[in-house]
């Protein structure tokens, strides 16, 4: 639903921002609800329809893979597997087979989460407003810090398990407690004591900074990307004002056109880049320094 | 921004989709990738042995060539020999029998020409009888006298 004037510009922008929330205490649709049980279901529903999705497409073609003859959709998919296959390869260097499929599935689905954003921002709020009578919905998964989250901290959980599997409890404390400062001989040996704490604090700063890192990074690319789609709207709802909205309103299609181009990439390399370093963090978090 | 239980089951679902894509989906797929190229190497080195076979069979075929072509070599010679031999054999059979010609022609010439002078030699005595004949007017007795006349013969 576009704006009907310049005044409403602010409500327009902060209706697109917000949630189809579901309050689990009250069991309500409520677009304010906060707290932890304030469910966002349109996040949510996307984002497991999407992952949904990529498995039926991928078990679809993995069953039916012909060695022969592959069809173009088992040749794109084989295309994804094998660059997931061979950057797995070369970041991780030990013989594990839960990396592989993690780096894969965390590629198509946040691919799949961010493709969503080329969707124009008002056809499915729309949809949903006039034919399901739903306040408000966002269909961007990836632009709700709640799924980006969720994400990292299961790749947080992960590079814990597997710094305990490849290094053991007591190998992982010790490089918490003795790295990066440790004074290995000679006089000065008893300043490790004072050197321990500074060490676990910078510990706890790198392993916490990591999964922040790795989901704002998703989620501020997509948010930027999806305010400006819904900025440029507003540009192109101008085309009920007069000569000069209309000229706006033109301007407004041909930068939603260049945006819409150059997003392109940004949802890809986003997908890469979180796919990338979720290897890498679990690279550090199995081999010894 | 709100965080709350969106995120809970967002890492749920995500170490669902995970564990599922390990079990089911990634494995398929690399098998059938793994399985190609073993495919497409057998084939390469099918083609590779088929290509050695080929410039195997080459070289023997080369080989064979050259020494058949020898063997061709040979028996041409054998018989421009032989052939050589047989037309001097022949030209030497040819001379002989010409030679033999032309003795056994000349023999007959030589022949010939005594019986001419023998007979040239009787008309001519019978020719001295007969003018002798003449000269004496009289008959001479062809067989009184025919000794003389016979030595008169011979003596021509």
């Amino acid at each position: 639903m576009a704006p009907e004037g310049a005044h409403d510009s602010g409500s327009y922008v902060l209706h697109h921002l917000s949630n189809l929330t579901l309050n689990l205490q009250t069991m309500r649709i409520d677009e304010h609800a906060q707290g932890f049980w304030a469910l966002h279901l349109d996040s949510t529903f996307f984002s497991l329809l999407l992952g949904a999705l990529f498995l039926w497409l991928f078990r679809r073609v993995a069953v039916r893979a012909s060695i022969d003859r592959p069809g173009k959709l088992q040749n794109a998919i084989e295309i994804m597997v094998e660059f997931v296959d061979k950057q797995t390869r070369d970041l991780f260097h030990q013989d594990n087979k839960l990396v592989a499929p993690l780096a894969l599935t965390i590629f198509a689905w946040v691919f799949l989460m961010n493709l969503m954003d080329l969707i124009p921002v008002d056809l499915l709020p729309f949809v949903a407003e006039r034919g399901l009578g739903l306040p408000a919905l966002r269909v961007v998964p990836s632009t709700d810090v709640n799924i980006t989250f969720g994400l990292s901290i299961g790749v947080f959980f992960l590079t814990l398990a597997f710094a305990m599997k490849y290094k053991g409890p007591v190998g992982y404390l010790k490089e918490s407690l003795l790295h990066p400062f440790f004074v290995r001989r000679g006089p000065l040996i008893a300043l490790n004591l004072v050197l321990v704490p500074f060490n676990l604090i910078l510990r706890v700063v790198e392993e916490l900074a990591r999964p922040v890192s790795l989901s704002l990074r998703l989620f501020g690319n997509l948010f930027a990307g999806e305010l400006i789609f819904v900025l440029l709207a507003i540009l192109l709802a101008q085309i009920l004002s007069g000569p000069a909205g209309a000229v706006l309103a033109a301007v407004g299609i041909l930068f939603n056109i260049a945006w819409a181009f150059f997003h392109l990439l940004v949802i890809t390399i986003q997908a890469v880049v979180f796919m990338v370093l979720t290897v890498v963090y679990l690279s550090l978090a199995s081999e010894h320094h | 921004m709100n965080i709350g239980i969106t995120l809970v089951v967002q890492l749920i679902a995500f170490a669902i989709f995970v564990w599922l894509t390990m079990q089911y989906i990634w494995p398929l797929l690399l098998r059938a990738m793994e399985e190609r190229r073993a495919k497409i190497a057998d084939g390469l080195a099918a083609a590779e042995r088929g290509k050695k076979a080929l410039a195997d069979a080459a070289a023997e075929r080369e080989q064979t060539l050259a020494q058949v072509r020898g063997q061709a070599q040979e028996i041409l010679g054998n018989a421009n020999r032989q052939a050589g031999q047989i037309i001097a054999a022949a030209r030497d059979a040819a001379r002989s029998e010409g030679d033999r010609i032309v003795e056994a022609a000349r023999a007959q010439v030589d022949h010939e020409i005594d019986q001419a002078r023998e007979a040239l030699r009787k008309r001519v005595g019978e020719l001295a009888v007969a003018g002798a004949q003449a000269i004496l007017q009289s008959e001479v007795d062809a067989r009184a006298h025919g000794r003389v006349l016979d030595e008169l013969a011979e003596q021509l």
